[in-house]
């Protein structure tokens, strides 16, 4: 069985599972964020309608909160969905509610491995599609609607059919110029947005080995946009160091066997490839960088749980330093504790020097909600995951995905760039 | 849940691939807390003018599929975001079932919790349907697609066949469950009794 085969076959109680066997599995953790919680909140009432007692949940313990998507608070509804959320984890005993504003907070998918709420070897299911970020921990972690995360609420299992995997064999070191976001822009490109339906995508092989746990996530988020059930990566030494950096030692480890069976191998030569940006309107839109010299920007966005990690911010300065923007941008580290250590290195002196906007750990302009959103006809360079018709505001607006290097480049010279081209 | 059994209408014909739930409902009604009311602002931006008019190309818009209960869409429909509000708009403006190729997970899924019946068809079928003028009926009983022209059968899980039918969603599902549910908390809650 490969890792994902065997998560899914312990957490069922069972010897042995294959790809579309249907398996019942007990769930280790669970994550609603201010729009999801609301959702489940509405479950919840029908069902209080319907005559269901509710007056407890499963595990206090195994629920964890975020909000993320429209803090600091953009409307009167906005609030008003906080405060809902404060009574559900008040009524409901859950400790974990990382409240905006108050110790940490951050983006959900940043906070499950910036605070090691999931280790490996668990099943994590989260009210959002990119729940899947996580699986590079070596957890299988996929996105639920809001109904299902009601349902594992109270009952603290969920039935999934045994994914087939698809394995993304990473050879080599990939080039300084070239990040992780371009390597799954290439890989969707290349499978399409539905290339991975209903599908676990897991990454391996020397390219995965060297990189860092931060680019990792960068991947396994991005799954999603093939429509990927899960994203994964078997943990190793710097899954291990980075979890024990957060005072973690302590789990249960589960690794593919020797003759772990893959639906189907998919190659790539890291040295070849190249800053790769994703066109409107679709993830799998994309080309190299270089072709798209020509496109002009009005605004570049560094944020998101794809691209505003420590690492990404670092990418950034590192293009920034000494150099300034020339279109609007926003830097927006995906948690306050990524923002104190980006205050703490000196990035946050660099962005500023730069002519760049600093702003509060939130989705923000990633989904549109705030913080930044495009108007009709803006064009934007973003380190986001989606490009959809109006994903980051105006319907006739247009968002090139890429990676924080290519954002970076781009915002100083006012055009998609490559960073290498930067003089 | 509405018990679903037979519907018979007239099908929309989206003509898109790759339709995703930003496109079902944008973000800015995402707030909203309860489970009605979204069918206003389903494919908000392809339906409306800035004024909140109506654009006439828009296929949902012609007056022929008005009170249309069964959605054609290319493949991939409902990729990107989880929200279950995409498929609350749907139900909520008056759609009960939606035929594709093929169809993003998460979404899928969702559908049956809200008592809306995915079908997946091959794409020869699909075009067929496409080009078809007259109404169509659905019997998830007999698992076919009828009209004066055409007769196709569906698979479907059992289990959501039966979910469907019956008008349950999971959570009902268990609850049907409850007593066997309780005695197991009760001997739970007894055993760590003993244990301390």
């Amino acid at each position: 069985m490969n890792i994902t085969e065997k998560i899914l076959a312990r957490a069922s109680g069972k010897s042995t599972v294959s790809p579309g066997d249907v398996v019942f599995v007990s769930v280790d953790k669970v994550m609603i964020h201010d729009v999801s919680g609301p959702g489940v909140i509405a479950v919840f009432e029908k069902l209080k309608k319907a005559g269901m007692k509710i007056d407890h949940i499963w595990d206090p313990q195994k629920v964890w909160v975020t909000e993320d998507h429209f803090v600091p608070a953009a409307d009167k509804v906005s609030a008003q969905n906080v405060v809902l959320l404060t009574n559900f984890t008040k009524q409901f005993g859950i400790t974990k509610h990382f409240k905006y504003g108050m110790g940490q907070y951050g983006i959900c998918h940043t906070l499950s491995h910036e605070e090691a709420m999931v280790l490996p070897g668990e099943v994590y299911v989260g009210g959002d599609s990119h729940t899947n970020t996580t699986g590079a921990m070596g957890a299988f972690a996929a996105g639920l609607g809001h109904t299902d995360v009601a349902y594992v609420l109270l009952n603290g299992k969920i039935w999934f059919k045994v994914p087939e995997t698809l394995y993304f064999k990473i050879n080599g070191t990939l080039p300084s110029h070239v990040m992780a976001k371009d390597l799954i822009l290439k890989i969707i490109g290349d499978i399409g947005t539905d290339g991975a339906a209903y599908k676990t995508m897991q990454f391996g092989g020397s390219g995965i080995s060297e990189m860092s746990v931060e680019e990792r996530l960068t991947l396994t988020n991005m799954t999603t946009e093939a429509g990927a059930k899960s994203g994964i990566i078997e943990p190793d030494q710097k899954t291990r160091d980075y979890l024990a950096e957060r005072g973690v030692t302590k789990y249960n480890e589960v690794h593919g066997d020797p003759d772990a069976r893959y639906e189907k191998i998919f190659e790539y030569e890291a040295s070849e490839l190249e800053p790769t940006v994703a066109k409107p309107f679709s993830p799998e839109n994309i080309s190299v960088a270089r072709d798209l010299s020509s496109v002009e920007l009005d605004k570049a966005y560094i944020g998101s749980c794809t691209g505003a990690k420590l690492e990404d911010l670092r990418a950034v300065a590192k293009i920034l330093k000494g150099r300034q923007v020339k279109i609007r941008t926003e830097v927006l580290p995906a948690a306050i504790s990524i923002f104190k250590k980006a205050m703490d290195e000196g990035l946050l002196k660099i962005f500023m020097d730069a002519g760049v906007v600093v702003g509060p750990p939130t989705c923000g302009a990633c989904c549109g909600a705030h913080m930044g959103v495009l108007a009709k006809d803006e064009v934007c360079v973003s380190t986001t995951n989606r490009n959809f018709p109006g994903r980051m505001g105006h319907v006739e607006s247009k968002t090139y995905l890429a990676s924080p290097l290519v954002a970076a480049a781009s915002a100083v010279t006012g055009k998609i760039t490559d960073p290498r081209d930067l003089k | 849940m509405e018990p679903f059994k037979k519907i018979k209408s007239i099908a929309t014909p989206l003509d898109k691939v790759n339709v995703d739930t930003d496109q079902i409902i944008p973000k800015q009604f995402l707030k909203l807390i309860q489970k009605t009311g979204f069918g206003q602002y389903l494919f908000y931006d392809w339906r409306y003018e800035k004024d909140f008019t109506q654009k006439r190309d828009f296929v949902l818009n012609n007056p022929k599929f008005k009170n249309s209960k069964i959605l054609l869409a290319r493949d991939n429909f409902g990729c990107g975001s989880s929200r279950e509000h995409a498929v609350w708009a749907l139900l909520d403006y008056g759609f009960r079932a939606i035929i594709s190729t093929s169809f993003a997970d998460i979404f899928y899924n969702n559908c049956f919790k809200n008592g809306v019946l995915p079908i997946k068809v091959s794409a020869k079928l699909l075009q067929q349907l496409f080009e078809a003028t007259s109404e169509i009926e659905i019997d998830l009983d007999k698992q076919t697609i009828t009209s004066d022209k055409l007769s196709i059968s569906f698979e479907i899980e059992p289990h959501w066949k039966k979910i469907l039918l019956e008008g349950l969603d999971d959570i009902a599902v268990t609850l049907q469950h409850e007593n066997s549910i309780s005695n197991y908390e009760k001997l739970q809650a007894e055993s760590k009794f003993k244990i301390s």
